[in-house]
């Protein structure tokens, strides 16, 4: 099952200049938002970015659809290097993929009419007649299940589900072939999320859509993802088909995260016990040397703060889970013994 | 068949002219600047009626035997001026040249502050930096000083009036939406207009505008009392409209030498411009209630302040 890559991601990096200001002119620093990330996406599939807030998977997002420009490294889409390309060179691109935005009251212009929001990618890449474009915006309306008479309201007048489905009309306007949903459903109900999701997924089947789908709510994203990546202060922990990151997480993040899911049913059991994390997560304008996890892991030794781990198969796993952690963990293995076994301190 | 009639939305436009059509200060001071409007379109007519230009001298009717004005009665209803003329056709004759001035020149400077505030804004940056200082030394400018020197180089008009009071007006306008844009830029609805492929002029006119146009008209309707003061400041310096046009400003100034015995001649014009200028600032501070009803707070020129 070797998929078609549509995007690869080759050590992207995005830093931001700090100004902290002093008396005497200020210092400037910089921000590591991203250190570092490399992944691919797979035609048709959905691959989950998870992470604490302020793990940089939003920005990380946006370097892929070029909303931000990364400060090294590269972003290839179906092979070309768009990480450096102008507004003029990204053009083709920009119709190909697309984004969902978290705050579906932020995402939408609150003086401008939703036909006219919608239609927007046909207005700007020049799709269709004008009198051909108001047909197919409402013809996007009713795929996503808005009621085409709304035409000429404003987003005010709609719920923040009703909006999110109108950010998601512009999405697909131009029929992209990935869509980056940068936490599409954190801001709404949960009733409404799943309808949300049901039609993020119908869609998919229907337009062969390839979706990053970000979140910080791993439930949600095992509910959605093909494969599961999961973030921690810049840089990937650990990747793995979902099933695998669920069932068998070897990075000691991963499992610490699991288990602050709730767990809705006491009977369903589970392997480990659960795991607290102890602390904020560091400064990213001052990253921990060796594993950026260390100093708040259960089971860091020496080795962690000196050498920064590689994200390879660890434990017998095949290709396709890679861990970046020294010491990963076995399966059925729980953290609370502390020391990785065979390490002597 | 049964058909759904077309459903249509009120949009945040049409929300804020139902709140202002409630409001009744709003309403007072609209019908004031109605009736100015009509004063000013109708001036002409008014000198038909009376058999009064607002420049003829009427030295026989409109003195007295002495060469002392006339005051309000029948033949002049407001009066006459040190040379004989109808005070009333006269101000209705002013009465065109300061809302001309007034609805030009803030138009001018609203246009101005606008487009270079959004492009400040969004650019930021060099451009920014560029653009805002030179927005900081408009603004400090000692502008009446600067306006006598201009007019006295190029001599007086109408034109000159409006550039001048758009030149000194636009900035403080650019900035007030420069700092707004800055906020827009970094909201999400930006964003995804930049992710769908939207280039900076599309951002800035689509994206932007329409969200501080509701800034912009509540600015352009404060800076048209200001703007009609600015130009009655002119004409009474001599700087603006040049005589025997006339205007409330060059009104005032001939009233200087007669006020003591024709107290008509200074109390009508300036309760024109009071009046008009007060019922601009009244509208401003209610179209601003209307289109931003959380917003209490007084700016620029409150109720009242300028007037």
């Amino acid at each position: 099952m070797t998929a078609e890559v549509l995007v690869q991601l080759r050590e992207v990096v995005k830093e931001f200049p700090v100004q902290s200001r002093g008396a005497f002119g200020g210092r400037s620093e910089r921000l590591q938002a991203v250190a570092g990330v490399s992944f691919e996406l797979r035609r048709g599939e959905t691959l989950g970015l998870v992470g604490e807030s302020g793990c940089g998977k939003s920005t990380l997002a946006r370097c892929v659809v070029r909303l931000l420009e990364p400060s090294a490294g590269q972003v290839l889409f179906d092979g070309h290097d768009i990480s450096t390309a102008s507004h003029a060179e990204l053009g083709p691109y920009r119709r190909r993929m697309q984004m969902i935005f978290q705050d579906p009251y932020g995402s939408l212009n609150p003086r401008r009419r939703v036909g006219s929001i919608i239609g927007d990618p046909f207005a700007i890449h020049g799709v269709g007649l004008a009198g051909e474009r108001r047909r197919k915006v409402q013809d996007l309306m009713a795929l996503v299940g808005l009621n085409p008479e709304h035409y000429n309201r404003f987003p005010a007048d709609f719920s923040g589900g009703q909006r999110q489905r109108i950010g998601i009309a512009r999405a697909i306007a131009l029929r992209p072939e990935l869509i980056v949903c940068d936490e599409p459903v954190s801001a709404l109900d949960v009733s409404i999320q799943a309808q949300i999701l049901n039609l993020l997924d119908e869609l998919q089947g229907e337009l062969g859509l390839t979706y990053l789908f970000i979140s910080h709510d791993l439930s949600v994203v095992r509910h959605v993802s093909d494969r599961v990546a999961v973030m921690y202060l810049g840089r990937i922990a650990e990747i793995a088909p979902s099933e695998a990151l669920y069932e068998r997480a070897r990075h000691p993040y991963t499992r610490a995260l699991l288990s602050a899911v709730p767990v809705f049913d006491p009977d369903e059991g589970r392997a480990h016990a659960s795991v607290l994390l102890t602390g904020d997560p560091p400064s990213p304008l001052d990253p921990p040397r060796g594993c950026r996890f260390h100093p708040r892991c259960p089971r860091a030794q020496a080795r962690c703060a000196a050498e920064e781990p590689q994200l390879i198969p660890r434990a017998g796993d095949g290709p396709e889970h890679t861990t970046a952690c020294h010491f990963p963990l076995a399966d059925g293995e729980t953290m609370s013994t502390g020391a990785a076994p065979g390490v002597t301190p | 068949m049964n058909a759904v009639p077309p459903i249509r939305s009120r949009g945040p436009w049409e929300l804020a002219f139902e709140r202002l059509r409630r409001d009744r200060a709003a309403i007072a001071s609209a019908i004031t600047i109605l009736v100015a409007l009509v004063v000013a379109l109708t001036a002409p007519l008014l000198a038909q009626l009376t058999g009064h230009s607002p420049i003829a001298q009427f030295t026989e009717t409109g003195l007295s035997p002495t060469g002392i004005p006339v005051g309000p009665g029948r033949e002049f209803w407001l009066g006459t001026d040190g040379l004989g003329r109808d005070v009333l056709v006269r101000i209705a004759y002013g009465t065109r040249i300061s809302l001309l001035v007034g609805v030009l020149a803030s138009g001018l400077a609203v246009l101005i502050g606008a487009v270079v505030g959004i492009a400040a804004g969004w650019h930021g940056g060099a451009v920014d930096t560029v653009l805002s200082r030179f927005m900081d030394v408009v603004l400090s400018l000692p502008f009446l000083v600067l306006a006598l020197a201009l007019a006295a180089l190029v001599g007086p008009g109408l034109g000159v009036s409006i550039f001048l009071i758009a030149f000194f007006s636009w900035a403080s306008v650019g900035r007030i939406v420069r700092a707004e844009a800055r906020a827009i830029r970094e909201r999400e609805y930006v964003q995804a207009a930049r992710a769908i492929g939207a280039g900076s002029a599309r951002i800035m006119f689509v994206e932007m505008l329409p969200v501080v146009s509701a800034t912009v008209i509540v600015y352009a309707t404060l800076l048209i009392p200001s703007s009609i003061a600015f130009e009655a400041t002119l004409s009474f310096l001599g700087l603006g409209v040049p005589p025997p046009t006339p205007t409330w400003g060059n009104m005032l100034t001939d009233a200087m030498a007669y006020y003591k015995v024709a107290w008509w001649l200074l109390l009508f014009p300036a309760a024109a411009l009071l009046s008009i200028t007060y019922a601009f600032n009244v509208l401003g501070d209610s179209v601003r209630d209307a289109l931003d009803p959380r917003h209490d707070q007084t700016i620029g020129a409150g109720r009242g302040g300028a007037a």
